[in-house]
């Protein structure tokens, strides 16, 4: 079951950053992603740069970094099948990132049950164990959310069903 | 010089192309619509990154436009509730200053489209600041 959800991670790998203009635009890669993680790198590029004066990576890259890397490991923990929403996400941000440095974020799903999700991130510029900035997220399977996924399972041929159904509202 | 050049010097904030319309002692930021806003095309809704990091370039602005201060304001946390999915249209939002004082200053945003009644996301967080004129 688990290789099952893995072989699935690894088909939808390449549209999970891809099918995603801003995390396009950013330059976000996809480095690792496994039921219930997922680990995505922000590049250091000049254009990303918050402070022209300390050429520190602004605040916003690395909130958008840990939105999406936790985003992916709550899809990952729901087992694959349904897209979600962010409920809300909480961000400490610890120390300016090192310039010249890219920034890569660790999400784990610490519980995924029904309709929700609980992530927990860090970011982090080389070593995980003195972390850029750390995030706690909580995502839903909501209606729209759901219609998102039917829509991609119909765009990509997955014959995979949803876990869970959402009430009308 | 307009207190928001530091912020608008940022490379950033220049890619993300938030602008700022001022009327008296009220700033609304304003994040115009581009396809790389997009997060999921299939909602189709926009990153809910690029609305957080939105809200907290508005926060900053909310901070340099309320004092004289001689660095751009850092963020310490921020805790951000998404509301609404966020359509593919222009975001508005504006900053409140709840507690300002001698470092740390808290801010809270909402973030709004069509209505300002109806917002898309809010931020609360607080930030680091540096008044002009201090060690």
């Amino acid at each position: 079951m688990a290789d099952d959800l893995q072989t699935l991670l690894d088909t939808l790998a390449p549209l999970l950053v891809d099918g995603s203009p801003h995390a396009v635009a950013l330059g976000f890669r996809l480095e690792r992603i496994e039921p219930g993680m997922a680990e995505m790198r922000a590049p250091y590029r000049d254009d990303l740069i918050g402070d022209p004066d300390t050429r520190v990576l602004h605040g916003g890259v690395v909130t958008a970094l840990l939105d999406h890397a936790c985003g992916l490991a709550a899809f990952a923990g729901l087992g694959g099948k349904d897209a979600t929403a962010t409920l809300d996400l909480r961000l400490d941000y610890m120390r300016p990132a090192e310039p010249g440095r890219d920034v890569v974020a660790v999400a784990r799903c610490v519980r995924a049950s029904g309709l929700f999700a609980f992530v927990s991130a860090i970011a982090h510029d080389g070593d995980e164990t003195d972390p850029v900035a750390t995030a706690a997220a909580a995502f839903m399977v909501s209606r729209v959310s759901q219609e998102a996924a039917a829509k991609a399972r119909r765009a990509f041929g997955q014959s995979a069903t949803p876990i869970s159904k959402v009430e009308e509202e | 010089m307009s207190p928001l050049e530091p912020l608008l010097s940022s490379p950033y904030v220049q890619m993300m192309r938030v602008r700022f319309d001022g009327h008296g002692d009220e700033l609304t930021a304003i994040l115009p619509y581009t396809e790389t806003l997009v997060g999921n095309p299939l909602i189709p809704a926009l990153h809910g990154g690029a609305i957080g990091a939105f809200m907290e370039i508005t926060a900053s602005a909310a901070l340099l436009a309320g004092t004289r201060l001689a660095a751009q304001p850092k963020p310490i946390d921020v805790s951000v509730d998404y509301l609404r999915p966020a359509r593919p249209q222009d975001v508005y939002a504006r900053g409140i200053i709840t507690r300002q004082g001698a470092r740390v200053a808290n801010v809270r945003v909402e973030a709004w489209q069509d209505r300002r009644a109806a917002p898309v996301a809010a931020l609360h967080g607080h930030f680091l600041i540096k008044p002009e004129g201090e060690g």
